[in-house]
């Protein structure tokens, strides 16, 4: 009997293992972008950006060209690459407390820019490197180093939703929220990153993909019942969907 | 027959469980020994050749280490 891989690392991908926590969904969506950019052969002209956070060393990860921006300014240095050399692929990979907090000036208006960059935000609803500090995104009433009594709005203002505030901006060619807790959703991920980097590719605009994604380690729960605390909390406070999509369907 | 089974890189491997809780077949389980990093990895079990391909736990795995294998010949 023969045998052959179906389903096999891609080659986007560097063989280095990842540094990520056990069961964190940073590795789903490495390996989702890694085969986005295997399926549209831009792998030799592909640059990622990697931000500060937990996915600091991203470039370590992806076969590709790569650079680190400084804290929140990933989609700026992505801005002047893609300026300075338009024939190439230039993503960021960027965290909430990255995008949502320091960053929130550079990627409002790079969407606003209408540049041509593809960002890939990770918003699992506080700060992972440092140690589990609140986030921008943070759910009213959770429990982090930096809000132990539950954060409350009078105190620390509502969680940021990055969607809902670029989806009225015209530079935005694609937008989109999702998740990774189940295949039929890594799925749907993988789609929506395609697109995103199909509207950079084809030249109509910025493109982000929100992927929600759990934190077992800052969080305290194991994987599983991290996964079903993102299910039965996070995705009632931030609504699943596509806000803009200006690709449309492929031929 | 055997239709399909999968490798596990136990040394990528760092034991989260996503792919034991994604199989639908429930043949994937953590292994008795550890690897160089302490972790018990997932292994396959698999006695009733019940694996059909459908590529779950590599689409679960935080860590890429699923290789998933088909039959090229469809068995019967």
């Amino acid at each position: 009997m023969e045998f052959t891989a179906v389903y096999k690392m891609p080659d986007s991908l560097s063989k280095k293992p990842f540094t990520y926590c056990p069961g964190c969904h940073h590795g789903i969506v490495h390996r989702l972008v890694a085969e986005v950019i295997d399926e549209l052969g831009i792998r030799e002209k592909t640059i990622i950006v990697a931000p500060v956070g937990c996915s600091v060393f991203a470039y370590e990860f992806f076969n590709t060209d790569g650079t680190v921006a400084p804290h929140g300014r990933a989609t700026a240095v992505a801005t002047g690459m893609k300026r300075a050399r338009p024939d190439l692929v230039v993503f960021t990979y960027q965290g909430d407390g990255d995008l949502a907090a320091i960053g929130t000036a550079e990627t409002i208006h790079t969407a606003n820019r209408g540049e041509r960059v593809t960002t890939i935000f990770i918003n699992n609803a506080i700060y992972g490197m440092t140690g589990g500090q609140m986030a921008p995104t943070t759910l009213l009433g959770m429990k982090t180093t930096t809000s132990p009594y539950g954060r409350s709005p009078e105190r620390e203002g509502y969680p940021v939703h990055m969607c809902e505030i670029l989806k009225e901006l015209k530079g935005v060619a694609f937008l989109a929220r999702t998740k990774v807790t189940t295949p039929k959703d890594v799925l749907t991920t993988k789609k929506y990153i395609k697109k995103a980097f199909l509207a950079q590719t084809k030249d109509i605009g910025y493109g982000l993909v929100e992927v929600l994604s759990t934190c077992p380690t800052n969080w305290g729960m194991p994987p599983i019942k991290a996964m079903q605390w993102l299910e039965q909390n996070m995705v009632v406070e931030y609504p699943l969907g596509v806000f803009v999509d200006k690709v449309g369907e492929e031929k | 027959m055997r239709r399909a089974y999968i490798e596990i890189d136990v040394e990528r491997c760092k034991g989260c469980g996503l792919c034991i809780n994604a199989c639908p077949q429930r043949i994937i389980r953590f292994s008795d020994k550890f690897n160089s990093k302490g972790y018990h990895p997932a292994e396959q079990y698999d006695p009733d050749e019940k694996c059909p391909g459908c590529g779950f736990c590599y689409m679960m795995c935080p860590d890429t280490c699923i290789t998933v294998f088909k039959a090229v010949q469809p068995v019967r």
